[in-house]
């Protein structure tokens, strides 16, 4: 009996669950420094493969091209672990407040 | 009436991790208990040979989801160690905070599935509402609510933010008042005292017999804490209380971690005013010199002891994770053996190895085989191992 107040306070109150995905979108909290989808930026990026030594579920892979070594993303794998964003000397990868990457296309998961 | 066997796990609906339990049973009655484990075996330890120590962090974190802040720490601080380096003061702090942070948000969590178990499913709610104010601070902290991706060899990753500072501060002074609320409830509700006072009984002398850790082992009166006894991080510094009970009992264990939850938001607000300036990290080198070190930690669910040994590349050439729970089990058979005026009911089980706040994924290490029609028992090396996955394919 010694919640009796606690939940008779609440009888009226609203439901404290958001009706997240039909509603309520913009009410999800989501923080400044989200480790979300990643976002690369290929023209800042100087081939240092450092990205790649770091990541440890092996979603970075090394592919070259007319400008040297740069990183391809298999973000289907990613743990959004951050070590890769923190390593990046030139700042080229970034963790995106982006949460809702699911489909249906697994192709779709593939960043360059 | 003769005795019989009731076989949980490792598959059961009541039991969300795989682990077998076998109670002997007269009636009502449990008689004995015997406990097998082994059915999680993950090769964490083995995967961790496999990759460089900068890899292994996020690896490490994955032993336990609910104390990953507990392994990270313990994982960087024992390469810290290899290293011979101290890492700034300033990442020694919010190493502290994310960690109390941690513990409030585990101990919180399991008042609730406490409260399920002894199915007053109200406080489950309760708690589990309230406990999102502080999964929201670790969100805003850390990028993440539960893998916090804090740690680094060397330091931190992130800094914390003038901002942010005043976000925990709010956040912490409603915790405090809720889990003061709550202290009220659990100390008051008859129907959570008469499922926990009593129940579970391990004396003190049990408890250090069988080696039980963190607040199963405070709750039997023993004033043990690595925090206290062996200070990392920012520990040192951090005035706090072990907070110990003698009842020996489940209502022991409730009200251990209920007050340890106060005595945590307490030791984050102290780090937030003492805080020092400075860097967060420092850059160490990718390959460690040779050497072996070992670790410990209180982790939410009691001492966390890591291994590693560096042969002087830049992969460990071996690890090992002694998890909390693992060091509880036995114990906890023993508050499952009834003695003297002491019953155990078969009502009591599940609440009984709730209180011990079991992670059995985390403490599966090695797999034993037993082949009982031999009464033949072995444990294979991983070349063994290798061969019979050959064999197989």
């Amino acid at each position: 009996m010694a919640m009796q107040r606690e939940l008779f306070k609440h009888i009226f109150k609203k439901p404290f669950t958001l009706r997240y995905p039909f509603k309520d979108k913009e009410k999800v909290h989501i923080p400044s420094d989200f480790r979300g989808k990643i976002a690369f930026y290929r023209d800042r990026c100087i081939g240092c493969s450092m990205c790649f030594r770091v990541c440890p579920a092996e979603v970075i892979e090394m592919t070259d091209d007319e400008k040297g070594k740069r990183p391809m993303f298999y973000l289907d794998r990613c743990t959004h672990c951050a070590q890769c964003e923190d390593v990046c000397p030139t700042k080229s990868i970034e963790l995106t407040s982006q949460y809702e990457s699911a489909g249906t296309d697994r192709t779709q998961m593939i960043l360059k | 009436m003769p005795e019989f066997s009731v076989i949980v796990g490792p598959q059961h609906p009541a039991l969300k991790e795989p682990e077998s339990f076998t109670f002997w049973v007269d009636g009502d009655d449990v008689v004995r208990t015997e406990v097998r484990i082994g059915y999680a075996h993950r090769g964490i330890e083995k995967a961790a040979e496999s990759r460089t120590y900068i890899q292994n962090i996020p690896l490490i974190e994955r032993i336990c989801g609910i104390c990953n802040v507990a392994h990270t720490i313990c994982y960087t601080q024992n390469v810290e160690y290899l290293y011979g380096r101290e890492i700034p003061r300033r990442a020694e702090f919010i190493r502290t905070i994310i960690e109390e942070l941690n513990r409030i948000h585990s101990h919180l969590l399991w008042i609730g599935i406490a409260g399920h178990e002894i199915g007053f499913d109200t406080l489950l709610m309760y708690v589990w509402r309230d406990r999102e104010v502080v999964m929201d601070l670790i969100e805003d902290m850390t990028g993440n609510r539960v893998s916090t991706a804090l740690m680094t060899i060397g330091g931190v990753t992130r800094d914390i933010s003038p901002e942010l500072v005043t976000k925990l501060r709010k956040g912490l002074d409603l915790l405090e008042e809720r889990t003061k609320y709550y202290e009220k409830v659990v100390s008051r509700e008859s129907t959570v005292l008469s499922r926990v006072k009593g129940i579970g009984i391990l004396t003190r002398e049990e408890a250090i017999k069988h080696c039980a850790v963190g607040p199963t082992l405070r709750a039997s009166g023993v004033k043990s804490d690595v925090r206290a006894e062996d200070a990392y991080a920012a520990h040192d510094e951090v005035p706090f209380e072990v907070i110990t009970s003698d009842t020996c009992d489940l209502f022991g264990r409730v009200v251990v971690r209920v007050y340890e939850t106060i005595e945590a938001i307490r030791q984050v607000r102290y780090c937030l005013d003492h805080i020092p300036s400075g860097p967060v990290r420092i850059r160490l080198p990718n390959t460690p010199p040779r050497g072996e070190s070992v670790s410990r930690v209180e982790a939410p669910r009691g001492e966390d002891i890591h291994y590693v040994r560096s042969d002087g590349t830049d992969r460990p050439a071996r690890y090992k994770v002694r998890a909390p729970t693992l060091g509880n089990l036995a114990a906890l058979v023993e508050m499952l053996t009834p003695k003297g005026d002491y019953r155990v009911r078969v009502a009591d089980i599940p609440i009984v190895l709730a209180g011990i706040d079991p992670c059995m994924c985390c403490m599966d290490r090695t797999a034993r085989f037993i082949e009982p029609s031999k009464d033949r028992e072995w444990v294979w090396t991983w070349n063994q191992l290798k061969k019979y996955a050959k064999a197989r394919r």
